[in-house]
């Protein structure tokens, strides 16, 4: 059987609102993936550090407090530096403006409130 | 048979068999029908809307033209370094200055901020944790410097870092140092400034996950620790019990609101009372602000969230709450703009002024549902707080997790009901729009310049080479000094304010003693 995709969910930044990221965290176990969450205001390289430890397939972020470009922008060069090939996709309060952007510094998916559990997984 | 949020059943008829105990008259013990007799025919609820963002000049203009469209007080957001206790110079607080709030690193800020707005006059409402006791000193020290008198001083810090730890996230030190600097806050500003509420006793459980039943339960728990500890220090509840307030979040499950908020009055009356040994009535008395929007409002057609916060304004209006923060419709989206800023406060002068809520108290005290369902709600409640207790209480069910795993569990259990289509949400699981309807809105968005951030740190640098250097490295020993004692905290931060520390140097000299929260990674 092929081996189970591992998911690490994070929650970077300062902001502790971290209902979203638990809610997707625990839908991604029960869709049968592994999931490693890192808990609040895990830094960008403690992210990135702990993606490549883990090896991670993906690895899904939570910003609700409006920093989403400067974490995403930060996160994709710790990655690129670590010559680490891992997708990342975002979810949170993320205003629309600002998806093509995301997309451009690498950001694989821009996730919103409502997107259903399944769209997500 | 139907259920409310909180899982308890509801008839499809309700009749004068439902109804077994007829509450007292309003401003009567236990207070179900209100804290006071005349309750708004007698002082209106406190229009309060939480603004916020960029830098103290942006801040102070949002307030002024807020205070100018008949707003009655100020609420204030504050970014989250500041929450925090990080400075803007520093390269933890990279892009989040200014963003959910504003950016105060000093005293002089403050100053800014409150610039040409009489102090005397408005009362403020900071929701401010962690670093409570820094905003509390600057704002005191800057009506000070207005010429206001101790006793002109109104307001409230948040001041509740046990919701921190279970749904906020906002914590800075261990549960310990934490109760300790939030209870030196209360022991400290009941003796000094009569009219300002040391702690705003909050319910951030709900929007995290908890149920309503759960959610008064969790906060009411969380006010009893806080009591608990002011008692251990030898002060009387009467001393203190007046001055608590809480704070809540109302969704639009209308009845269940009003009912929990009935309940919730009367289960803090009899423990205040009965167990704690409270004599003054104004002790007893729930005063409680509340929040309508939250989890509740939707990406989705986004004007839908007027409808949703209306009903929910209306809702506290009927449940005799004293002062409201109506939502935006755009919160989930960005910070607000001028114009759903402006609607939200409109949203509450159409309930207080086009209804007749406000002309009788409490307007659904005897109907048979409502009765029904409040006795119901404090049967749950009491179920959950029941549990605390037989956990070791709040602090405990904290430390151990137990109370973030049961509300991500509900919160988890939500989205899949949400999912299924047993919990309507209209325009998102229910009468969907499909296509262009369902897409973003073009809306103007309100973010914080990135020169709010260039600016913050400057401000920060200024005063550093500005102020006496002297008297601040002598402030921030003192302070250091007395957190490895026993003695009460606030003073010594007091005095580290007037010196001009900014909030980074003071949260830094308090961390070297206590250390950090490590939080649980669980899920």
């Amino acid at each position: 059987m092929d081996r189970k995709i591992r998911v690490l969910v994070g929650k970077p930044g300062l902001d502790g609102h971290d209902r979203g990221a638990r809610v997707i965290a625990a839908a991604l176990r029960d869709a049968g993936m592994e999931v490693v969450y890192t808990g609040l205001r895990a830094s960008v390289p403690a992210i990135a550090a702990a993606a490549a430890q883990e090896d991670v397939d993906v690895i899904g972020l939570s910003i609700l407090s409006g920093a989403h470009e400067s974490i995403c922008r930060r996160l994709v060069e710790e990655l690129k530096k670590q010559k680490a090939d891992i997708p990342v996709v975002v979810g949170g309060i993320i205003p629309a403006v600002d998806h093509e952007g995301l997309r451009a510094l690498g950001v694989a998916a821009v996730f919103g409130p409502e997107s259903p559990l399944g769209a997500v997984v | 048979m139907s259920t409310t949020r909180s899982g308890i059943e509801v008839k499809p008829v309700y009749g004068p068999d439902d109804v077994t105990q007829a509450p007292p008259p309003p401003g009567e013990y236990p207070f179900t029908r209100g804290i006071h007799p005349n309750m708004y025919l007698g002082k209106l609820w406190t229009m309060r809307q939480y603004a916020g963002f960029g830098t103290p000049r942006e801040t102070n203009q949002r307030f002024k033209y807020l205070l100018g469209q008949g707003q009655t007080g100020l609420s204030l957001a504050l970014d989250l370094p500041t929450q925090l206790g990080i400075d803007a110079d520093d390269p933890e607080a990279e892009g989040e200055i200014g963003k959910v709030g504003v950016s105060i690193g000093s005293l002089a800020d403050m100053e800014e901020l409150f610039a040409g707005i009489p102090l005397g006059k408005v009362s403020t409402s900071m929701t401010i944790n962690a670093t409570a006791p820094i905003l509390l000193a600057m704002y005191e020290e800057a009506a000070r410097k207005q010429g206001v008198a101790d006793d002109r001083i109104a307001g409230t810090v948040q001041n509740d870092l046990l919701k921190e730890f279970g749904a906020r996230g906002a914590w800075l030190f261990p549960i310990e140092p934490s109760m300790r600097l939030a209870c030196d806050l209360i022991e400290d500003t009941v003796k000094r400034l009569p009219r300002f509420n040391p702690i705003s006793i909050a319910s951030h459980y709900r929007d995290a996950g908890a149920n309503p039943a759960e959610e008064m339960a969790y906060t009411l728990c969380a006010g009893k620790a806080y009591v608990e500890n002011l008692l251990a220090r030898g002060l009387p509840a009467d001393t203190f019990a007046p001055r608590l307030s809480f704070f809540f979040y109302t969704y639009t499950n209308f009845f269940e609101e009003v009912a929990k908020y009935r309940a919730g009055r009367r289960i803090w009356a009899r423990l205040l009372k009965e167990k704690y040994g409270a004599k003054e009535p104004e002790s007893w008395r729930l005063r409680a602000a509340c929040v309508c929007g939250g989890h509740s409002l939707t990406r989705a057609e986004p004007l839908n969230n007027i409808a949703r916060t209306t009903l929910e304004t209306f809702a506290v209006a009927c449940s005799g709450l004293q002062s409201v923060f109506t939502a935006a419709y755009d919160e989930a989206f960005a910070i607000p703009t001028e114009l759903s800023a402006r609607t939200a406060l409109r949203v509450q002068q159409v309930v207080a002024y086009e209804t007749e809520v406000a002309q009788t108290v409490d307007p659904l005290g005897g109907s048979y549902f409502v009765e029904a369902l409040t006795d119901r709600m404090e049967e749950a409640i009491g179920k959950t707080m029941a549990d605390i207790d037989e956990r070791g209480g709040f602090v405990e069910a904290l430390r151990g997790g137990y109370v973030q795993q049961r509300i991500a569990q509900r919160a988890y259990e939500h989205q899949r009901a949400v999912e299924k289509g047993e919990v309507a949400v209209v325009g998102v699981n229910k009468f969907r729009t499909v296509g262009e309807a369902h897409e973003e809105p073009e809306m103007e968005i309100t973010s914080a310049s990135p020169e709010a951030a260039r600016e913050a740190a400057t401000r920060v640098a200024r005063v550093k080479k500005e102020r006496d250097a002297r008297k601040a490295r002598a402030a921030l020993r003192a302070l250091s000094e007395a957190a490895a004692g026993q003695g009460n905290l606030q003073p010594h931060i007091r005095e580290a304010v007037r010196a001009y520390c900014t909030v980074g140097e003071i949260a830094s000299a308090l961390k070297e003693r206590f250390g950090a929260y490590q939080p649980p990674t669980r899920f």
